[in-house]
């Protein structure tokens, strides 16, 4: 399964209800109302638990998380750099 | 005075001033005050009449705050509904009010579109949002928020209207005796309550709070909470009163962002609650931010763990800190002057300017220091009533020393210590208060029930750090369905706003039961510990 799956996936399984419209790739989950304060932080959880990486204060912006689509490029660049440096992965504080 | 006032007297004194910044734009008094004239003209143009309901149902936007002081000046009653409502609460708040006019966004049209078919009392919706997207319907009307469009001078001219006529003030009539607003809050039956308020109301409650926060036209406050709760609301209703301005939010889901705009706007009051304060000391190092403008913050809806409250003055050592305690019914009742956070952290303090508070016991006699009882507050700030419900006004608005007046019996009890200083001890009905907001057991048990599958359902509160109490429901399956937390869940997010959604979900095979048959709860409480 590719990033943008799984990330969707996470979504619509702990945020989104049946019947509702379908959420776009780049549609703003918080606009739509979908994620609010609590939601990010399990978002993060979930990111930092599946891609063993740690999320930076400072890129906890909508513009790294509110979409599926920012997400999955979020989370590659994340991942790009790290094969790049070859860095240890850090555990989750 | 009438609440509008406070804007139209900011807009004479400050006309070029920012009175408020909302993603990235920045408005000033006058520009508000125009296009609240032009809502308001747009109100009485389509019949809406002194003390007609009409309610918005938006995020918070600046069309949040032009619409709300438009529908003041047009004379009539302002809602400001929870953006995250579903349609059944929202269809039966319109009803219980008979709202008359709804601004809303086009992207709530799902839920809007569920929820406006029941109700008879609607004639116009006013969409904000993309033009093309809204439906044609014929009753109720709809309108685009474009059509009072305030910032566009050309617009105005090209449908032959000049600036001055179009952004006038159009007579009032009103007295200060008369309703502002009617603000929903949850009910122990499950159906909110709409708790009435006046524009003397308001206008005293805002004149005490800016007093004790020593407020001045210099002060930038930050508003990261729903303009539907009445801590948000009041955010940019004082700022308008003492003529500074208020950077406005949409919601702190992102802590990192709230810190660059405190830093970037020079932000000197903060408000928050302890949900938000639990994220912010998460983040690495936020002294490493320069929030040396920072003067003030405050903290209401449940009180701050001892250790946050450390925290948060070792983090922002030059700003003071509000403990700060209110309900819907009166806005607010007390504030702990931060001197005394040193002796006192778990204090909420005295009463506010203008305004006595003190203790009963069962009996309605006044208890001395030392003893737990309810809460009674008086002051011009304690609402009207519930609308429509003179018996649950009844059980909360009792005689005060005065004849003819009324105290405000709020609930909750409180025990007060030999300086008079006031410490929460807990409600006294069954309503829960998790993250500052009261939940009806019975509101979450009925979503729960309309769930295939269960045969029966307790909701109590469970003792939580940081919400103050969480909500657990415990759940009998019926014969031969097998139920899932995450089943009960996506079911209760469809029914429920996310803060009455259960925290803790727990599948058992039998409930302890009283002698009359009913669920035995204090058995239930008392098996984790608490009262």
């Amino acid at each position: 399964m590719n990033i943008e799956n799984e990330i969707r996936k996470f979504i619509e399984e702990n945020f989104i209800l049946e019947g509702d419209d379908h959420l776009g790739d780049e549609d703003s989950l918080l606009e739509k109302g979908i994620i609010d304060s609590t939601g990010v932080l399990e978002l993060v959880a979930f990111l930092e638990e599946t891609y063993l990486f740690k999320i930076k204060d400072e890129e906890l912006v909508p513009d790294n998380l509110d979409s599926i689509q920012k997400i999955s490029q979020f989370v590659q660049n994340k991942l790009n750099v790290s094969c790049e440096n070859v860095s240890r992965t850090e555990a989750r504080g | 005075m009438l609440l509008q006032n406070f804007l139209e007297e900011s807009a004479h004194r400050f006309t070029d001033k920012v009175a408020l910044i909302h993603k990235g734009d920045r408005w000033t008094y006058q520009e508000i005050d125009q296009g609240a004239n032009r809502v308001a003209q747009l109100l009485r143009h389509q019949g809406v009449r002194r003390g007609d309901r009409v309610a918005i149902f938006l995020d918070n936007s600046v069309e949040s705050v032009v619409s709300l002081f438009g529908i003041l000046k047009a004379d009539a009653v302002f809602l400001m509904l929870s953006p995250t409502l579903k349609a059944n609460k929202l269809s039966y708040i319109l009803n219980d009010c008979q709202v008359k006019v709804l601004f809303t966004h086009i992207n709530k049209l799902g839920v809007v579109s569920e929820a406006q078919g029941s109700v008879q009392s609607l004639k116009n919706i006013v969409f904000v949002g993309k033009k093309d997207r809204i439906p044609r319907m014929d009753t109720p009307g709809t309108i685009s928020w474009s059509e009072i469009d305030f910032l566009n001078p050309q617009s105005l001219r090209a449908r032959g209207l000049s600036e001055p006529e179009a952004a006038t003030r159009i007579p009032q009539s009103n007295i200060d005796l008369d309703l502002a607003t009617i603000i929903y809050t949850s009910g122990s039956t499950g159906n909110p309550k709409g708790v009435m308020l006046t524009h003397l109301n308001m206008i005293s409650a805002a004149t005490s709070i800016t007093a004790y926060l020593e407020n001045v036209p210099e002060d930038i406050i930050i508003d990261v909470l729903p303009l539907s709760f009445d801590y948000g609301l009041y955010q940019i209703l004082m700022t308008f009163k003492f003529g500074g301005t208020v950077v406005l939010e949409q919601s702190f889901a992102y802590p990192y962002e709230i810190i660059k705009q405190m830093v970037k706007e020079r932000i000197t009051g903060f408000p928050g609650v302890p949900t938000l304060f639990a994220i912010l000391l998460q983040m690495e190092d936020l002294k490493k931010y320069d929030l040396s403008s920072l003067r003030y913050i405050t903290n209401t809806a449940a009180s701050l763990p001892v250790e946050h409250i450390q925290r948060i003055r070792e983090t922002f050592p030059q700003a003071k800190l509000y403990s700060m305690y209110g309900l819907t019914e009166c806005k607010r009742v007390s504030y702990l002057p931060p001197e005394e956070l040193d002796h006192r952290p778990g204090s909420v303090g005295k009463g506010m300017p203008n305004e006595e508070v003190w203790i009963v016991d069962g009996n309605g006699n006044r208890m001395g220091p030392g003893v737990v009882g309810e809460l009674v507050v008086r002051g011009s700030n304690v609402m009207r009533g519930y609308w429509g419900d003179p018996d649950a006004t009844e059980r909360v608005l009792k005689p005060g020393p005065l004849s003819g007046e009324k105290v405000l019996y709020t609930g909750d009890l409180f025990r007060m210590d030999e300086e008079g200083f006031l410490y929460f001890v807990g409600r006294k009905d069954d309503m829960i208060k998790t993250r500052g907001e009261r939940v009806s057991p019975k509101e979450v048990e009925n979503a729960v029930y309309g769930l295939e599958g269960v045969l029966e359902t307790a909701v109590i509160p469970v003792p939580d750090e940081i919400l103050g109490q969480a909500i657990k429901a415990i759940i009998i399956p019926k014969n031969g369905f097998s139920l899932t937390e995450k089943e009960v869940l996506r079911h209760c997010k469809k029914e429920l706003e996310e803060f009455a959604i259960p925290k803790y979900i727990e599948f058992r095979d039998s409930l302890p039961k009283t002698s009359s048959g009913k669920i035995d709860k204090l058995t239930l409480k008392q098996e984790i510990g608490i009262k």
